[in-house]
Order: C-alpha cells, then sequence, then structure tokens
C-alpha cells in the first residue's frame, strides 16, 4: 500500500489539488472565490496532462546533435503543445469570467451567490 | 450542507484514487501516451519540418490548423470581455 | 482605476527592465524554432511588460497609446496575418497551411516564424485589452 503511494504520488497530488478546486467551487459563496476553485481544477488537469510526457532518462524535445534520435531520448511533445494552448485559452477564459463578475457586480452590488438569487427572485 | 458538499468531493477523490491504480508510473517510457503518435513526431519532425524545436513543429506545422483555431478562441475571449464591459457601462449610465 | 503613486524607486526601475523585458518577448518569438520559445509565451512576456507600464506609471499618462482602437487593431492584425499565410499556400497550390509551396529558402522554417508573430501580436494585444477592460470598466 505505501509501496503504491510512492510510486504513484503525482496522481495524488492532482487528486488532492482537484479535490481542493472542487470544493471550493462547490462550497464557497463568493463567485470569485468559485472562480479561483475553477483555476485551481484546471491546473491540476494540466500538471496531469504534462506529467504523462515524461520519460526517466529523456532531455526537453529540442534536437541535440549530441543525442541520437530515438523516441526513449526525448520526452513527449505532444502534451506540451496542448497544455501550451490550454493555459492561454486559460486566461482568456479567466478574463471573460472577471469581466461577468464585474457586470454582476454592478447590477446586484453583491457577489454573494445567495444574495444575488434572492435578488433575482 | 458544508458536510455533504466534502463528502461528494471525497468520494469523487477516492474514486480517482482508484483510477489511478491502472495508471503507469511517472517517467516510464512505455506509457500509452508516449507509444503511440509521439515517437513519429520525435524521429522524424527535423527531416519534415527543418526546425530543431519538435515543440514549434508540433504547433505551427502538423497541428497548425488546431492553433488556427486557438488563436480565434483567444481573439473571441478579447472581443467578448470589450462587449460585456460595453455593454454594461451603457446600461448603468441610462 | 489605477493613478500613478509618484514613487521615484517603481519608477526608475521599470523605465530600466521594460526594454530588457520588451527585447526577451522579441527573442522568444524570433527564437522560437531553435530553443525554448514561440508565439504563445513571447506574447505573454510582451503584454506582461505593457501591463507593468500601466501599473508603475498609471493609466492616464499612457492612455493615449492604448486607445481601444489601436489595441483591436493589433489583435486583428495577428488572427488575419495567420490565415493570410495560409491563403497564400493555398493560392500557391498547396493546401492550407502547408509551407512547402512558399517561394523562399527553408520555406517551412520561414511559414512558421510568420504564423509565431502573427499569434505572438493576437496574444499581446489580448492581454493588453483585457487588462484595459477591466481597468477602465
Amino acid at each position: 500500500m505505501m509501496d503504491f503511494i510512492v510510486n504513484n504520488f503525482n496522481y495524488f497530488i492532482y487528486v488532492l489539488l482537484m479535490m481542493v478546486g472542487l470544493y471550493a467551487m462547490m462550497a464557497k459563496k463568493n463567485l470569485v472565490k468559485k472562480l479561483i476553485g475553477m483555476n485551481i481544477f484546471q491546473w491540476s488537469i494540466i500538471l496531469f496532462f504534462v506529467s504523462t510526457g515524461a520519460k526517466l532518462g529523456g532531455t526537453i524535445p529540442i534536437i541535440d546533435a549530441s543525442r541520437e534520435l530515438t523516441a526513449n531520448q526525448y520526452i513527449n511533445p505532444l502534451p506540451h503543445v496542448l497544455m501550451l494552448t490550454a493555459i492561454v485559452v486559460g486566461v482568456g477564459t479567466t478574463g471573460v469570467s472577471l469581466a461577468l463578475l464585474l457586470s454582476i457586480f454592478r447590477r446586484f452590488k453583491t457577489l454573494d451567490e445567495d444574495e444575488i438569487v434572492r435578488k433575482l427572485r | 450542507m458544508k458536510l455533504f458538499y466534502l463528502l461528494m468531493v471525497t468520494i469523487t477523490g477516492l474514486w480517482l484514487c482508484y483510477g489511478v491504480i491502472e495508471m503507469p508510473r511517472w517517467g516510464s517510457p512505455n506509457s500509452p501516451a508516449s507509444v503511440h503518435v509521439s515517437p513519429r513526431y520525435i524521429e522524424q519532425s527535423m527531416a519534415e519540418t527543418e526546425v530543431p524545436n519538435m515543440v514549434t513543429a508540433v504547433l505551427a506545422d502538423y497541428r497548425s490548423y488546431d492553433t488556427f483555431g486557438e488563436t480565434t478562441v483567444v481573439f473571441t475571449a478579447a472581443i467578448c470581455c470589450l462587449l460585456i464591459l460595453s455593454a454594461t457601462r451603457g446600461r448603468k449610465e441610462s | 482605476m489605477i493613478t500613478s503613486q509618484e514613487s521615484i524607486i517603481i519608477k526608475t526601475l521599470s523605465r530600466f527592465l521594460i526594454p530588457f523585458i520588451q527585447l526577451f518577448g522579441l527573442y522568444v518569438i524570433m527564437h522560437g524554432h531553435s530553443s525554448p520559445g514561440g508565439g504563445f509565451q513571447g506574447g505573454v512576456i510582451l503584454g506582461a511588460s505593457f501591463i507593468l507600464l500601466v501599473i508603475s506609471f498609471g493609466y492616464d499618462e499612457v492612455k493615449k497609446r492604448f486607445s481601444k482602437r489601436n489595441v483591436m487593431l493589433l489583435t486583428c492584425a495577428g488572427v488575419v496575418l495567420y490565415g493570410a499565410i495560409g491563403v497564400v499556400c493555398q493560392l500557391l497550390g498547396g493546401n492550407f497551411l502547408d509551407y512547402a509551396v512558399l517561394p523562399i529558402s527553408q520555406p517551412r522554417s520561414m511559414g512558421m516564424l510568420g504564423i509565431e508573430i502573427g499569434v505572438g501580436l493576437t496574444v499581446m494585444a489580448v492581454m493588453v485589452s483585457i487588462f484595459r477592460d477591466l481597468l477602465t470598466y
């Protein structure tokens, strides 16, 4: 059991981060805290994807003349490509959600979820 | 109610921990993510695209149409931000 | 809205640092082929340098250069540059974004550099645009 946890510690860290984000998204009443929880959730998934590309004994995916050109000598470039674009799109979604929160605050004068629902009735 | 949320989060976490049993070990060169399409990128990208940085080769050549979509998404995010804020500003002043 | 705080240390330090940050951003975009880097990363660095300019000098001093029209023009220019390279490849008889048909030396490398510049322009202008929108609200 202990061996299993030590060998796969990276996955448990991502599960822990994801739980933190999920709890913040469900339990917190402030909308900004929900947004922060969503960002933590997103980062746990990005870290998970990047870690699937790692290879022991591999170097960064830039061709080095002193190494032979086989798949075991370089880490997997595909997760890096996908997560590179995911990070920039994450910045875009965070900006749009902050803009929505600003307009919600201007209309309702609060960011508390229960008060907004009460005022909407 | 907080206890209920905590229970839900714990159940989800334990479910994902159960999924870890079948995951490959960290850094294993034979993990499923590293054997399907990436060996071709690593071994052929220099001959096919003439750039040494494989990440750029995959981003801007093999998957350039995908990157075009991502650029459009970022562009749309800027337009959305502009429109949301200018729309609600007008409503407040009127 | 952020106004100038008149801190001589912050102003002098950012006046000294911003050109180097922008130079590094351009380096990251231009050397995306042979070293770690590329359009997204360099664009974010360039955008961060402009944000540093605004938060250290105050928005009123740099308002003229951050007009809505200029920022939106840069954002559109990046996407249009990206699409235009694809369409040029199509007009020369290849597929969309198939750089091999471009009539220059090392066509694939140069085509990639072109679209990296497009991506960098878009990301830089989007960073500045979102920051400016949230700031002037």
